[in-house]
């Protein structure tokens, strides 16, 4: 309950942060923390315009994304503290369920006959297939360190085993962001400020959503982010201690996550399209050397 | 008339065997002798869980075909004389399959093995005016002799060794002889079972006889016939339970292939039945990794990993043979409502057949693996195999590769029903279709196969009770865990499915209510200013996968052919691409060529003049009267030497 409660609160203003740290890296001084939300609440208020050519993929499927978002927040545990929802191997829920949300987006890009937004489609189904082995590697390395198959389970053992673990929890925090990254299409495999379609990932896919929909989308972003945000919080939250102890933990690690992809889409140019691939598969790579590392800790690597 | 008899044979038949199957689940058993003359001696017939298993989802799939098959064939009224052929064929076929999962006769078994193989043949080459159907039908012919003659192999190796039929002296011979010994025999069983499963490199029939055969026979044959090479392979496993670990990683090794691989291909496919072929091949390939997990934690002697395998192999069964039935039944819809296959000349047809389109939607999220639909829940159990055996690190690294290729697996079946949903039945129309009406006399079985895939997506538990008695054959697995953490987690499993759908609802209303009160219009799509939305613009399915193409170029042979655009005023331009498969292509194409060049050498002999064929005849009466004078010769010179 309690990650749920944090997890929507960080939604409010993680954009803003982003956008914030962005600004005042070139120089400006941006716009409010939460004027990302608001323009999110005037989106929601307002109508809608459809295609002609869209069925009812293209109605339902805001909903359904944002439905299986909200279902994934329910496994995400808060240090030893279980989510809404813990099972053994509820991760694999856990992915399945936003692969259901992307599915509907994708088919729902298809449903308005764009060529633009076909092409978002086929990139964004690609990109995500990509990275899907790299999240259930990066948790079976998990699952071997700590012997547990659970949200729950793995963050509440995480501490107890060696220093190494906190190195690797560094190493899979750095998977987790670039995740992140991809999954909300952002630097460096997609710019969501691009004003080009023919550049565009995510963004180019919801060109003809409006009003509630383009609401419900947008937002499904800003959760997303701090989904991932309050996973990677869970590597260096200290299980026991009290929660005026961790909640600040908590909040620092968004903040700095936030910043951190301010700093990246600063900084960092955008990929061609045809090294995105081959970018996203060195991830896989590295969550398999994350679990190389853990059969090296445990012993088991003969 | 032939339609109502084969429906009431059919019936009639799943009637009997599925009360059989259902007591024998239940705990009571059932075996019987049927004395089958001189030859076959004492026939047993005799019903475990396993057999019932497979019966019940033979008998759901075999009767939802018969009574879309009822309907569809209502479409060929220059087929007529073949009617009674086909429907004497389909309740052959029924009859066969039940009788393959009683008999434990081996003689009998391969009677009936051979009469699903020829009975599914006529159905393939129903349409038999086409050539491709003809190659197909004969291409599956020929393959599926080829896995009878291992299965021959196998059962008179026991016959010579035991000098019986009994399946259960297969296990008595195998606990009497070596490991190495059981080992061999599983093999040569193991291969010819799994040519008619279709793992990679043995699936190289069903990308041709899927898309031959009429809808209702691929969903037939993709749904249950291919299940028959399953059932096999854990008949097997039952009676030959030596070598747990190497034929673990035997099964594990080739199902991750198969798996791969055929996703891999399917997606590339411009043909939908052909796609939904190679998808079947994917999913043996799951199944066959759950087989793996079972059969490896059975030797791990891991209780968990045994029953999540097991289990998850065998529900994935029932699950393919309804989400593969749907999608060939709906995709059948299609074609009669097109008259064509290619998915690229489609676009727009869920306006114009929304029931069709939904009943695909939800066969394609199923296959997907997504919640809240049936196939999420048995690849969820084979993942909870594969996460249990990692954190209880038990040779973690098989099993990491394991959960690597399944994942990939799940992302590229999602790239492909995207595809192929999005393509068909969203978007503009590409290609002008004459009428298209949607025929809602074919619908009802489809609804009933859609009704089940939500109801396991949705109570899983039920299922996966009813699953412990045949999981329980094999060792104490199913005993142990019926009540225990596999089905709480099966109960947070259904939980969050139903989570799932009721904050689907709670959005959905949301929105419905605030958009009340909102000015919501209709536009034309977004063309970056341009208004004309012409579907020439639209994405093809090619070019949807066209940067997956570039990653896998190395995997698959593509061949582009056509004319490239250099002028700045074009003119219309044809292009074509063709995707092969370059394990056809190396294992089957290219033994068969040098075979036929090598045969090609003694064309001379086939010269058409009948003096010549008398004169080979002439030649065999004197080379058969010769070779055994020459023999005694020889004899009677070595006796002469022998005696100097």
């Amino acid at each position: 309950m309690l990650s749920l409660l944090l997890i929507i609160l960080t939604s409010f203003f993680f954009t803003g942060i982003i956008i914030r740290s962005k600004s005042i890296l070139s120089g400006r001084k941006g716009p409010r923390i939460f004027q990302p939300m608001l323009d999110i609440f005037r989106c929601l208020r307002t109508g809608s315009v459809y295609s002609k050519t869209t069925s009812f993929v293209f109605q339902i499927a805001p909903t359904v994304y944002i439905a299986t978002i909200l279902m994934a927040i329910l496994f995400i545990p808060f240090g030893n503290k279980q989510g809404i929802l813990s099972f053994n191997g509820d991760f694999v829920f856990f992915a399945y369920v936003l692969a259901l949300g992307k599915f509907f987006m994708i088919i729902a890009a298809l449903d308005t006959g764009s060529s633009f937004e076909g092409m978002g489609a086929s990139r964004e189904a690609l990109y995500s297939m990509l990275i899907e082995p790299a999240f259930f590697i990066l948790m079976g390395s998990f699952a071997l360190l700590t012997g547990y198959s659970s949200f729950a389970g793995i963050f509440g053992a995480l501490h107890y085993g060696s220093y190494v673990s906190y190195g690797l929890g560094a190493l899979a925090s750095f998977v987790f962001v670039t995740i992140a990254l991809i999954e909300n299409s952002r630097m460096p495999v997609d710019d969501p400020k691009t004003h080009l379609e023919l550049t565009m990932i995510h963004e180019v896919m919801i060109l003809d959503n409006s009003g509630f929909d383009l609401g419900l989308i947008l937002y499904g972003t800003n959760l997303k982010f701090a989904l991932y945000g309050a996973i990677i919080a869970n590597f260096f939250l200290t299980p026991g201690y009290q929660l005026y102890y961790s909640i600040p933990i908590y909040f620092a690690v968004q903040v700095t996550f936030g910043i951190v992809i301010g700093i990246v889409e600063s900084f960092a140019a955008r990929f061609r399209m045809n090294h995105n691939p081959q970018f996203i598969l060195m991830f896989t790579s590295i969550s398999m050397l994350i679990f190389l590392g853990v059969l090296l800790v445990m012993g088991k690597l003969i | 008339m032939k339609r109502t008899i084969a429906l009431v044979a059919v019936l009639t038949n799943s009637a009997i065997s599925s009360l059989v199957a259902v007591k024998v689940l239940s705990g009571a058993s059932f075996s019987e002798v049927i004395y089958g003359g001189a030859i076959f001696g004492n026939i047993f017939i005799r019903a475990d869980a396993l057999s019932a298993w497979f019966v019940l989802l033979t008998n759901f799939t075999a009767i939802t075909g018969i009574l879309y098959g009822r309907q569809y064939l209502k479409h060929y009224p220059e087929n007529k004389p073949l009617m009674s052929l086909h429907f004497a064929s389909y309740i052959i076929n029924h009859a066969a399959l039940t009788g393959l999962f009683f008999i434990q006769h081996s003689l009998a078994f391969l009677c009936s093995w051979e009469m699903m193989a020829l009975s599914a043949f006529i159905m393939v080459i129903y349409e038999h005016g086409k050539m491709e159907t003809l190659k197909a039908g004969i291409n599956y012919l020929i393959q599926s002799h080829i896995s009878i003659i291992l299965l021959t192999l196998g059962f008179l190796w026991v016959y010579t060794k035991t000098g019986s039929f009994d399946f259960r002296d297969i296990s008595a011979y195998c606990l009497n002889s070596g490991n190495q010994a059981s080992l061999l025999l599983f093999l040569v069983f193991f291969t010819g079972f799994a040519i008619k499963a279709g793992f990679v490199p043995f699936h190289t029939w069903l990308p041709y006889a899927h898309p031959a055969a009429p809808s209702h026979v691929s969903g037939l044959m993709s749904g249950v016939i291919i299940k028959s090479g399953i059932y096999g392979i854990m008949r097997m496993l039952l009676l030959m339970p030596d070598n747990k670990m190497a034929i673990g990683y035997i099964i594990l090794g080739v199902s991750l292939i198969s798996g791969v691989y055929g996703v891999m291909l399917a997606i590339v496919q411009h043909n939908l039945k052909r796609l939904l072929a190679y998808h079947s091949i994917e999913n043996i390939g799951i199944i066959g990794i759950g087989i793996g997990i079972g059969t490896l934690g059975a030797g791990l002697h891991n209780d968990f990993m045994t029953f999540a395998g097991y289990a998850g192999a065998l529900l994935h069964t029932l699950n393919h043979s309804l989400f593969k039935s749907l999608l060939f039944f709906t995709s059948g819809n299609v074609y009669l409502a097109t008259h064509s296959l290619m998915i690229d000349r489609m676009g727009g047809l869920g306006r114009k057949m929304p029931r069709t389109a939904a009943l695909f939607l939800v066969a394609a999220l199923a296959i997907c693996g997504l919640p809240p639909f049936n196939g999420f829940i048995s690849e969820f159990l084979i993942y909870s195999g594969l996460f249990d055996a990692i954190s209880s690190n038990q040779s973690a690294l098989v099993f990491a590769i394991s959960v690597f290729s399944l994942a990939l697996i799940g992302g590229l079946a999602l790239l492909c029903f995207t595809k192929a949903f999005g393509i068909i039945f969203l978007g503009n129309p590409r290609h002008s279709f004459h009428e298209i009406r949607e025929d809602k006399s074919v619908l009802f079985p489809n609804y009933l196969i859609a009704g089940v895939i939500i109801l396991i997506g949705l109570f899983p538990r039920l299922f996966l009770s009813v699953l412990t008695t045949p999981v329980s054959l094999y060792g104490n697995a199913g005993s142990i865990l019926p009540d225990s953490q596999i089905m709480q987690i099966m109960q947070h499993v259904s939980l969050a499915s139903w989570g799932l759908i009721l904050m689907i609802i709670v959005v959905y209303r949301l929105r419905k209510w605030i958009q009340k009160h909102r000015v919501i219009a209709t536009g034309p799509t977004w063309g970056c200013g341009y208004e004309t939305d012409s579907p020439k613009l639209q994405y093809t399915a090619s070019s949807f996968v066209k940067p997956y193409v570039k990653i896998i170029k190395p995997v698959i042979d593509i061949q582009d052919s056509g004319d490239e655009i250099n002028d700045i005023v074009p003119n219309a331009v044809h292009s074509e691409s063709h995707f092969h498969d370059r394990l056809e292509m190396k294992l089957i194409d290219g033994p068969t060529k040098a075979l036929r060049g090598f045969l090609g050498r003694f064309k001379f002999l086939q010269n058409g003049r009948v003096q010549f064929y008398v004169l080979y005849g002439v030649v065999f009466i004197g080379i058969s009267i010769t070779i055994p004078l020459v023999i005694d010769a020889l004899r009677t010179l070595v006796n002469i030497i022998k005696q100097l």
